[in-house]
């Protein structure tokens, strides 16, 4: 056998990607289920937390201030690892699934609320006065004027933050969800062949590449036009 | 004479330890133009922008309309409706059309259905000659036209009083002149008017009283005639023969 043999054998081997190709699949839905519940709560909280910092009560500031400086300063598998095998400690298990959801969800979260708060005092001071002036209270110009000029502002960031954390998803594969990566690992360990990391960088490639160029999109699309 | 509208008395601003207004008086009365000049930095934004508390004066009193602008017990909201007022910069919503930015507070504040809301904005559009854009977003509209919805949008609340903080400052010179017309018009409708701006000619042929100030406080107030033909401060000659040199 040469050395090309030896590669191909390895990493294109057809009888194992015949094998390990539906735990790949299986793995492809679950990243993306991983994915839009982390999406969606990350997004949604962090929302809300902008939207409270907004307020302007400074107890709660210095709170959400600290929050989000913990899960962007904590790298993401401390707080998957500390959440799957240190809750049980206090009582508390979470499946792989919930622990990844959750600690990936808060650090989304965390981005998210300096994405939207960015967004939201990039807003000219004359758009809060010219509402006022007219009569419309706090709550009225906040929705009606101000968030949908910040939101529509931080989608290009919002976007490529989304698309990091998506990747985040296959630091599950540590807590034994089988993911795409983590299928991927375990067709490794029982066949002995890397095939199935081909396969698992594929299902990246099929599920990410529309993603970036969709981002790519949304950021000409979106960019600001005055 | 018929009663003041807009009464401040001695109005105080600071900003931390920068005392910008110091006792300031000023009474205008319906149906009056009241056109206010001073320096830069003499506090003339400050004061328009206490009339209807976008400001909120460290001392004095502030009555609109009869209404106590600084009582706490006011509902500001309401009061401010009684107050139109545009801005240098305009400040449209830029997410939404021409008439969209005219229709919110009429929608939010006067609470109109739809489509009650949408006919009184159009109706100020049309005061303002740009019915035929009420679809157009603020991104493009030429700034003078852009200045004009943003006075139907103040005018479509049917406010007792429009303020306007230099309306034709951000404007090329082309485009100043669609925009004191519409200031003209609102004028003989009778509305009652305080512009803060550098528009001489507009000053001289519109308002009924000139307005000087500087350092926080009024310096001298008359008829345009005199404060443009015969000051009587040295401080207002000088500004006078400044802005006239240009
Ligand atoms: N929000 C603020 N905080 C601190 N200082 C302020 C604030 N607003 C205004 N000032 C100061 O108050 C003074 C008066 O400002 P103001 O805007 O009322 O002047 P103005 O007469 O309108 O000047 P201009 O012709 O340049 O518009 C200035 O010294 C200004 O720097
Ligand atoms: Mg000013």
């Amino acid at each position: 056998m040469t050395n090309w043999d030896r590669f191909l054998d390895s990493f294109f081997n057809a009888r194992v990607a015949a094998e390990y190709l539906p735990k790949i699949i299986e793995g492809f839905w679950l990243t993306i289920l991983l994915a839009a519940c982390i999406i969606l709560a990350g997004v949604a909280a962090g929302l809300a937390l902008a939207v409270l910092r907004s307020l302007g009560i400074r107890v709660l500031n210095w709170a959400i201030i600290f929050v989000v400086d913990l899960f962007r300063a904590l790298p993401p598998l401390v707080i998957i690892a500390l959440l799957y095998f240190g809750l049980p400690a206090a009582g508390l298990s979470l499946s792989g699934f919930a622990a990844a959801w959750l600690a990936l969800s808060l650090v989304l979260m965390a981005f998210t609320e300096e994405i939207f708060w960015a967004g939201i005092t990039a807003v000219p001071k004359g758009q809060w006065e010219a509402a006022r002036s007219t009569g419309l209270g706090f709550l009225d110009t906040f929705t009606l004027v101000v968030l949908p000029q910040a939101v529509r502002m931080v989608i290009p960031p919002l976007t490529n933050r989304t698309i990091a954390i998506t990747k985040g998803t296959a630091l599950a594969s540590v807590v034994a969800v089988q993911e795409i990566l983590g299928a991927a690992q375990a067709g490794v360990s029982f066949s002995f062949n890397p095939t199935p990391l081909t396969l698992g960088a594929v299902a990246y490639l099929v599920l990410f590449l529309p993603v970036v160029i969709l981002g790519r999109w949304v950021e000409t699309r979106f960019a600001w036009k005055r | 004479m018929s009663a003041a509208i807009v009464e401040a008395r001695g109005v105080h601003k600071h900003f931390g330890g920068l005392h910008v207004l110091k006792g300031v008086d000023l009474a205008v009365r319906e149906r009056e133009l009241v056109f206010v000049i001073g320096p830069s930095g003499s506090g003339k934004s400050t004061l328009l922008r206490c009339l209807n508390r976008l400001e909120e004066p460290s001392d004095g009193s502030i009555t609109v309309d009869g209404i106590d602008m600084l009582d706490r017990r006011t509902d500001i909201n309401k009061a401010r409706q009684r107050i139109g007022m545009v801005f240098q910069s305009f400040n449209l919503y830029p997410h939404m059309t021409a008439l969209g930015n005219v229709a919110l507070a009429l929608r939010r504040v006067q609470g109109l259905p739809r489509a009650e809301a949408e006919a009184r904005a159009r109706q100020a559009l049309e005061r303002v000659h740009l019915a035929d854009r009420a679809g157009h977003y603020p991104g493009q509209l030429s700034g003078g036209q852009q200045q004009r919805v943003a006075i139907a949008r103040a005018i479509a609340l049917e406010p007792r009083v429009m303020l306007f903080d230099e309306p034709t400052s951000a404007l090329d010179p082309e485009l100043v002149g669609g925009v004191l017309q519409a200031m003209r018009e609102l004028r003989e409708s009778g509305m009652t008017m305080v512009v803060v701006s550098h528009e001489m000619g507009f000053a001289r042929a519109a308002a009924d009283r000139v307005v000087f100030m500087d350092g926080g406080r009024i310096v001298e107030e008359g008829p345009p005639e005199a404060i443009f033909g015969n000051p009587q401060q040295e401080r207002t000659r000088a500004f006078i023969g400044q802005i006239e040199r240009h």
